[in-house]
């Protein structure tokens, strides 16, 4: 049976077994990764990945389940009206037919990139870094994927769209005695990726930073995050306060700021999903909300939360199309295309502004602790310190804590220009603070 | 498709290609799934997982597939093959072990398949009344999750093994506001089939609301270097995060410079200091009886009064290194290939109580209870839920949650005294190479490190 044919059959059977709506939800991708380690090809994957989510309404009710079982279709709709008899009261209706705009995320080059290209691809990567340290040991992986997306409702919304990401990344180990030292960058694209020299000239700049050990004491310091550093230790608290669910529950620290100037006027944050050819954009959200872009922070002011179709219905706010599907067939919130605006000034010229600081790329453990107070800290994992603007050196043994809302408030130093891509779905330009607890083993 | 015909389609699609080994795992993985956040039931329903994987390894070069649909298998093979052929360009090497052929049922003290939804949703609506019950709560989550997972696996040495597990997993947290503050603690417990993991928790649920509530008066730490002691539940996180990652070889077989630095027989701690890992350990969450390769499980010394005297392995990284296979290759699920993993792994009882841990202690903080904690490799960092000034050789006043970072080699060194009261912590869920959450569990007795960087979040 072809697949839009088994879907559909799936919301027959779900109403005929008594659910007043329902909706479906199918992925299926091909997943090809090239993996190299110790500087050499060590493995090709195929994965191939398929699934079906359910929800539907009944009695009043939300319910859903999900399934990877090929002959699963009755199981389904029977694990999706039990997940309904005790479900929370159903706050949505899915959407009618929409119009969505048109957003490119399919590149046919990508499936058609051989093995041996990606071969080369990674090989040439490890080769360039390696010229630049001899005792760098690589891991590396080039991936090409290909998706396809497809939702229907018992109202007659339909989508269907087409994914490629290729994604180039290379991590490298440096060991002296027990003195360990971890540089790496990645990227990726709907399109394929045939120039990986960004990434050989950000883990030389890694590497040539890290060269010598520097000392930083313990206080309150001027803190630099670099778009990997605001990657790794602020964005996901941040954009956490911004989930509609967590706002309607009262538990955001935005919860009642929205209007309001909660943070430095040079901070424009945006999401938007119908960037060009950006692994995390798509015509519409997994529940079939049409992609717009939406602007969260505009100089300052909190402007709008991320909501899905639930959560829009609890609170009596409009759906922004912030819907993401669970591998558990629910729906929870989600940034898409998360751009933070530019300011002006390099890296560099922030630097060289600084007497005293530090530099941040990799933060880890950041994710613990109090996040949804916006609360973060972690062991500095690359760091460097800056001493009469200069990098000397890098930092180790070192914990940087801080609460992200409170930052972006209060001790904003500046927000630079030259922003680049982290990953899929975010743009960001450095992020300077004036002041951040550090916490150093002397 | 019953399991004899798949048994049949498994053995057949192994048969003929010329590679050194090939695989095959299929994984039948039914769960349920039922999360509160604040006084909302988010979700609450089934899902039903199935596919497999094949595993080529040719002139050292492995090839891998994933998918849902196994009749095709022996197609799915044919590309790992290729695969492999395609990377392979040296010499393979496994490790030797014997072919096996093994069923092995759940370990089970209390079904939860035999539990109706509407009583465990009751039970968790019980423990939501009582955090909501106490003054001050802004916010909650609870998570529950159970899972029955059949794998069946067969290799091309004549291994057929199927096994059986049962997970229940239970994480219930609580958060008091004052003003602009929040404070939370929280719960996290697992067992391997028994869902009477989840009952009669009512105590503890209530204590963790007033504990929100009380840490929302706490100071902070002022951040620095202090003697530190773990409790049991953070001193096996510490175990698991510092050292345990360290142990897994396949972080070191290709790398020079750190086979240098994790050499068997160097010290790495004090006479007092033993830890072990091993599945063998029946009834806990890291236990099994085979791991994904059919190596049999069984415990392994890692470190054996201070000194390092093992590591843990998979077969290739047992061949590479010259050593023995562990039993140490695990994936979480068929999407992914084993990988060396841990699996119950703990610091071994000393002869020391908790007073005399705390008895030289003029100044120090006695931390407890985790949120979680990540290494790497030199560098580890984690949180801990409950902290407490030590004053005098006494527990003093209660702190918010710390977060202790450290060096993982000096911090091995500078655990001065073990004492004797071994507890395994089984709820948390290890992350490595995107496989997580992992069932592991970890333990130890109440440990003392003569210092730690400890800060305030």
């Amino acid at each position: 049976m072809k697949k839009d044919e088994a879907l559909g059959r799936l919301i027959d059977l779900a109403l005929r077994r008594g659910a007043e709506e329902a909706d479906v939800f199918y992925s299926e991708a091909e997943e090809i990764p090239v993996l190299f380690e110790a500087n050499r090809l060590k493995q090709v994957t195929a994965r191939q990945i398929a699934g079906v989510a359910l929800r539907v309404v009944a009695d009043g009710h939300l319910g859903a389940a999900a399934s990877s079982h090929p002959q699963g279709l009755d199981e389904l709709v029977e694990m999706a009206l039990e997940s309904a008899r005790y479900g929370p009261q159903a706050h949505l209706h899915f959407p009618p037919p929409q119009s969505y705009p048109d957003v490119p995320t399919y590149d046919p080059s990508v499936p058609s990139t051989t093995l041996e290209e990606m071969v080369r691809l990674g090989e040439g990567l490890i080769a360039a870094v390696q010229a630049e340290e001899e005792g760098l040991v690589c891991e590396a992986s080039v991936r090409r994927t290909v998706q396809e997306v497809m939702g229907l409702n018992s109202r007659g919304g339909r989508f269907h769209y087409r994914r490629t990401v290729f994604s180039v990344g290379l991590y490298g180990t440096l060991v002296r005695g027990t003195d360990m030292l971890f540089v790496g960058d990645a990227k990726a694209s709907c399109q394929p990726i045939g120039d990986v020299m960004d990434i050989v000239q950000e883990v030389k700049r890694q590497l040539h930073w890290a060269r010598h050990t520097a000392r930083v004491r313990t206080g309150e310091l001027p803190v630099i995050f670099t778009p990997l550093g605001v990657a790794s230790a602020l964005v996901g608290p941040l954009t956490l306060a911004f989930s509609g669910r967590l706002v309607h529950q009262g538990q955001s620290p935005l919860a009642h700021l929205l209007g309001h100037k909660a943070y430095d006027p040079r901070l424009t944050i945006w999401d938007d999903p119908t960037l060009p050819y950006r692994p995390a954009s798509r015509i519409c959200d997994d529940e079939g909300i049409p992609s717009r872009r939406l602007p969260l922070v505009e100089r300052g002011r909190v402007c709008h939360f991320l909501y899905d179709l639930q959560t829009a219905g609890m609170a009596g706010a409009q759906p922004t199309g912030h819907g993401y599907r669970t591998p558990a067939g629910h729906t929870s919130i989600a940034p898409s295309c998360l751009v933070v605006e530019p300011g002006e000034g390099s890296l560099e010229e922030i630097i060289a502004s600084l007497d005293e600081g530090l530099v941040v790329d990799q933060l880890m453990g950041a994710g613990q602790g109090n996040v949804m107070a916006g609360d973060f800290s972690g062991n500095v994992l690359l760091g460097y310190k800056i001493e009469r603007g200069e990098v000397v050196g890098r930092v180790k043994d070192t914990v940087v804590a801080g609460n992200v809302h409170q930052l972006l408030k209060e001790r904003v130093l500046a927000i630079g220009g030259r922003p680049r891509w982290v990953g899929g779905g975010l743009l960001v330009p450095p992020i300077a603070f004036t002041a951040l607890s550090v916490a150093a083993n002397p | 498709m019953d399991q004899d015909t798949l048994r049949e389609l498994m053995e057949d699609s192994l048969r003929g290609w010329d590679v050194d080994y090939i695989e095959v795992r299929i994984d039948d993985t039914a769960a349920t799934r039922i999360a509160y956040r604040g006084r909302d039931l988010e979700e609450i329903g089934r899902t039903h997982s199935f596919g497999g994987c094949v595993r080529a390894l040719y002139r050292g070069g492995w090839g891998f597939v994933s998918f849902n649909d196994p009749s095709q298998l022996r197609r799915w093979a044919e590309m790992a093959v290729a695969q492999a052929r395609f990377v392979g360009h040296e010499r393979s090497l496994l490790a030797e072990i014997e072919p096996v052929v093994d069923t092995v049922p759940p370990h089970l003290v209390k079904d939860p398949r035999l539990v109706p939804l509407a009583a465990k949703k009751e039970l968790l609506d019980e423990y939501l009344d009582i955090i909501w019950s106490t003054p001050g709560i802004a916010s909650s989550s609870i998570f529950y999750s159970d899972s029955h997972k059949r794998v069946m696996f067969a290799n091309s040495q004549g291994s057929f093994i199927q096994q059986e597990r049962i997970d229940v997993t239970v994480r219930i947290a609580a958060t008091a506001r004052r003003d602009g503050d929040l404070q939370q603690a929280s719960i996290s417990l697992g067992s391997l089939g028994d869902f009477s993991l989840v009952e009669g928790l009512h105590r503890e649920v209530r204590r963790l609301a007033q504990k929100a509530v009380e840490l929302l008066n706490a100071p902070y730490v002022k951040p620095g270097v202090y003697p530190v002691v773990l409790d049991p539940v953070l001193a096996g996180v510490f175990c698991h995060e510092a050292f345990g990652h360290l142990s897994e070889a396949d972080h070191i077989y290709e790398n020079e410079r750190l086979r240098e630095v994790m050499v068997l027989g160097r010290p790495f701690g004090r006479p007092i200091l033993n830890i072990v890992d091993g599945a063998a350990l029946p009834g806990l969450r890291g236990s099994f009886k085979y791991d994904d390769e059919g190596v049999p499980a069984q415990k392994t010394y890692l470190i054996r009064e201070g000194v390092l005297v093992g590591r843990l392995h998979s077969r290739e990284t047992a061949a590479k290194m010259g050593e023995q296979p562990t039993g140490n290759a695990r994936a979480i699920d068929y999407r992914f290939p084993p990988i060396v993993r841990m699996t119950n792994t703990y610091i071994e009882p000393g002869e020391a109580t908790l007073e005399d841990l705390l008895a030289d202690i003029k100044e120090g903080v006695y931390a407890c209870n985790w949120y979680g904690g990540t290494t790497s490799m030199e560098m580890f960092t984690f949180s801990a839920g409950e902290a407490y000034m030590i004053r005098h050789g006494r527990i003093a006043e209660p702190l918010r949650p710390v977060k202790l970072s450290g060096n993982v080699f000096e911090t091995l060194m500078n655990i001065d005294a073990v004492a004797k009261d071994l507890a395994f912590n089984q709820g948390g869920g290890c992350g490595k190479g995107g496989q997580m959450p992992l069932p592991v569990s970890n333990g130890s007795p109440h440990i003392r490190i003569t210092r730690c960087v400890v800060s305030e979040r």
